[in-house]
Formats: structure tokens, C-alpha cells, sequence
């Protein structure tokens, strides 16, 4: 497997530093790493789960809106900042991998590197836990 | 290919009677092919000396900076080819969201920072940006990448029908890694280094100088060789050394590094003068 792009290397490291939860996907949308903050909200561990085609997590964690209507992928933040190079929010449930419901908030944008170059895009989101 | 040395030095020249084995002059390698073109990697203050062992009759030259880091660019107008009418001057360098190439060095070559301005410069210049695709100059194929440094920051790699030489003199592969080194997909620099029959790289560092300068961009010498072990090269060249270091002190680190790390690959340190043959 060929080397990472740097600015998607130094996005990895940064949200290793972070304690909010991050998701980083490359270009075609493929989940390449989460960080562990991340892995409290979905229910496992990037280790375990290793990268993730877009097909699997955009469906695997089950997202439904209030009304428990199921989220299309292409409604999903992260898929709109991959698809339409802009920045989006939503609130939304999901289902982690070890079965709890959860609330979240999304913010994803795409990511940009130097030259213009397309790069994939990242998802930070907050767990909510009182309304 | 053949790799000459003429500028070794990191951060700021350092002439002096301890820096006279290493090298005091800042950043510039010289690589010749097979058919006998040159390129110029980086234009700190040892190209000076480079541009005057150059015939009269140049008439064509490839400068590949990394970065415009004045340790970088600072020999630039003493390079005597820019002032001769009809070369053909090529400057690659890495692009930039908000200026050109051109305007970022005119930026040093302008007053109040440099009297001489480029328009003033008699040689044909072209500026082209970094990364946008695979170089083609001569018999050389050469390779651009985003490396960690602070600014943009390109490394090369080289390669010709035989040999591959990769140049990275200012990086840091190690910043923020828990563990180094780290999964070769997620390291900085692995794709331009990978097999290299020649890595010339940044040893800027001591382990217990590292710890205060973490975030400068550069490498201790102990994770040099450990870069150099991950990528699999074959002889490994450090490069890029701190200023403050003399000749006694870099052998003594040399020697340190040697004896606890047993690289598996040949290690020559760079000087300024040295001469290597790529085959």
C-alpha cells in the first residue's frame, strides 16, 4: 500500500491529539481512520474494524433522524462534503456497534490540500447527551 | 549519477576552523546523469561556490528547490549563471494558495532584504510549481512530494535508468508520532524514499535537543537511520546539520548512532567537496 497524502497524514495525527471524535475518509469516500474518541460514540475500535468501504459505514451504523426515518448516505454530512466539496451539519441517531442508540452532531468538511488537490474529507461529531 | 556536496549545513551558514571537515555552507547538492545533465537541489550559500566550478558556456540550468526557507535560497543571487545572458534558467519549487513561486522569492530578491531584484537578473528565467505531476528533465525522472516541515516542503526522488537518489533535507517524519517509527503507509516521506540506492536526509538533532524543538520541521540523527531502516534504502547520506555542531561533535554522534542502531544499510555523512557515484 502506497504512502498516505501529508495533509491527510498530519489530519490523522492531529485527531490522535484531540479528544473530540473524529472520522477521516479519502477521496472515494473510504473510512481510513477514526480516533479513539470516535470509537466510545460508535461502539468499536478502529483496530478491529481496520478501513471501511463507504457502502459499509454509511449503512453499518444504522443512522435514523428523530421521526426513526432511516438517513440516506447521500443525506449524511460527510457524504455531502465528499460529494458536493462543501461543508455540513445534521443531527442525527446512530446505532454503535455494541447496540446503544446515540445521538450525535455532525460537523464534516471536505479536505483541501496545497495545489487545490482534493483529498477526502473529515467528520468531527459530538455525542448528545442532554438536550 | 554522480552527487556532489556543496553545501551541507542546516539553518545558517557556519564557517569556522571547527566546521572545516562537515562544511559550513547551507543546503546545495549538485546530480549529474549519465548524459551529463545537472540538476541543482536547493540554493543555500554553498550553490555559490557550485555556479563558479560551472563552464562559461551553461546554457541550460534546473534548480529544484524544496522550500524557500532562506538556508534554501539565500546563495541564489550569487549563483553566477543568473547573470549571464542566454541560460535558460528553470526554478521548481513547491506552489503556494496565495502567491507564485516568483513572487515568493522576489520577496528576498527585492529591496530592502537584497538589492538586485529578479527582473535585474540576465539569465531566461522559468518558474514552475510543486507537486503537479512526474518531471521529465534530461535522462532524470523525478518525483515531488508534500513532506512535514512547516510550509510547504517538497522531497524528490530521482530516478534515472539505474539509480534512484531521494532528497530530504528539512523533515520531520517523526512529529507527533506516539511510536517511530510508524506504519509505513502513515509516515511522511516513505513513497520517495522506499528503496532508494541513495537517501540524502535531514540529521538536524540530538535526542535531548529534539525535546525542545519538536514542530521545527526537523530530524534527530538517530531517527535519520530509523527512516532510513523503515524505507529500505541502501546507503544513507545525513545532511542538514545544526549549525552549532563542529566536526569533533558530528563524529562523535555518528559514531553514538553507529554503535546502537547497527543500520543495515551503508552510512556516509555528507560534506561539503564529497562526491558520490549512484549505480
Amino acid at each position: 500500500m502506497s504512502q498516505q497524502e501529508i495533509e491527510v497524514i498530519l489530519a490523522r495525527h492531529l485527531a490522535e491529539y484531540l479528544a473530540m471524535p473524529i472520522f477521516l475518509v479519502n477521496p472515494n469516500g473510504d473510512l481510513i481512520f477514526y480516533n479513539e474518541p470516535a470509537e466510545a460514540v460508535l461502539g468499536t475500535r478502529y483496530s478491529e474494524t481496520g478501513a471501511m468501504p463507504a457502502s459499509v459505514w454509511s449503512t453499518i451504523f444504522h443512522p435514523i433522524d428523530h421521526e426513526g426515518k432511516p438517513i440516506p448516505p447521500e443525506e449524511l454530512p460527510l457524504v455531502i462534503a465528499l460529494t458536493q466539496h462543501c461543508p455540513a451539519h445534521k443531527i442525527f441517531w446512530i446505532r454503535g456497534l455494541d447496540g446503544a442508540m446515540r445521538e450525535i452532531e455532525v460537523t464534516a468538511f471536505p479536505l483541501i490540500g496545497q495545489a487545490d488537490r482534493f483529498l477526502g474529507g473529515i467528520a468531527i461529531f459530538w455525542e448528545i447527551t442532554t438536550k | 549519477m554522480k552527487v556532489t556536496f556543496w553545501g551541507t549545513r542546516g539553518s545558517l551558514a557556519s564557517p569556522s576552523p571547527e566546521t572545516v571537515r562537515y562544511g559550513g555552507n547551507t543546503s546545495c547538492v549538485a546530480v549529474v546523469g549519465s548524459e551529463g545533465t545537472m540538476i541543482i537541489l536547493d540554493a543555500g550559500t554553498g550553490i555559490r561556490n557550485l555556479g563558479q566550478s560551472l563552464p562559461a558556456d551553461l546554457k541550460r540550468v534546473h534548480i529544484l528547490l524544496t522550500h524557500l526557507h532562506m538556508d534554501h535560497i539565500q546563495g541564489l543571487p550569487f549563483f553566477a549563471p543568473l547573470r549571464r545572458r542566454g541560460v535558460e534558467f528553470h526554478i521548481w519549487g513547491p506552489a503556494s494558495t496565495t502567491l507564485s513561486l516568483n513572487a515568493r522569492l522576489q520577496k528576498y530578491l527585492s529591496p530592502p532584504l537584497f538589492p538586485v531584484s529578479v527582473r535585474d537578473l540576465s539569465a531566461d528565467l522559468h518558474f514552475h510549481e510543486l507537486p503537479a505531476h512526474l518531471i521529465e528533465i534530461g535522462e532524470f525522472s523525478i518525483n515531488a512530494q508534500l513532506i512535514i516541515h512547516p510550509n510547504p516542503t517538497l522531497g524528490y526522488r530521482i530516478a534515472c535508468a539505474k539509480s534512484v537518489v531521494t532528497y530530504i533535507p528539512d523533515h520531520e517524519p517523526a512529529l507527533s508520532n506516539r511510536v517511530y517509527p510508524f506504519e509505513k503507509e502513515w509516515t511522511s516521506g516513505y513513497d520517495l524514499a522506499k528503496g532508494a540506492d541513495l537517501l540524502i536526509h535531514d540529521a538536524q538533532f540530538t535526542d535531548e535537543e529534539y525535546q525542545y524543538c519538536v514542530g521545527f520541521g526537523h530530524s534527530t540523527i538517530r531517527d535519520a537511520f530509523r527512516f532510513a531502516e523503515l524505507t529500505g534504502v541502501k546507503q544513507l547520506v545525513p545532511f542538514h546539520y545544526n549549525p552549532s555542531y563542529s566536526d569533533d561533535d558530528l563524529d562523535r554522534m555518528f559514531d553514538e548512532a553507529l554503535t546502537e542502531l547497527h543500520p543495515t544499510y551503508k552510512m556516509t555523512p555528507s560534506r561539503e567537496g564529497l562526491s558520490l557515484d549512484v549505480v
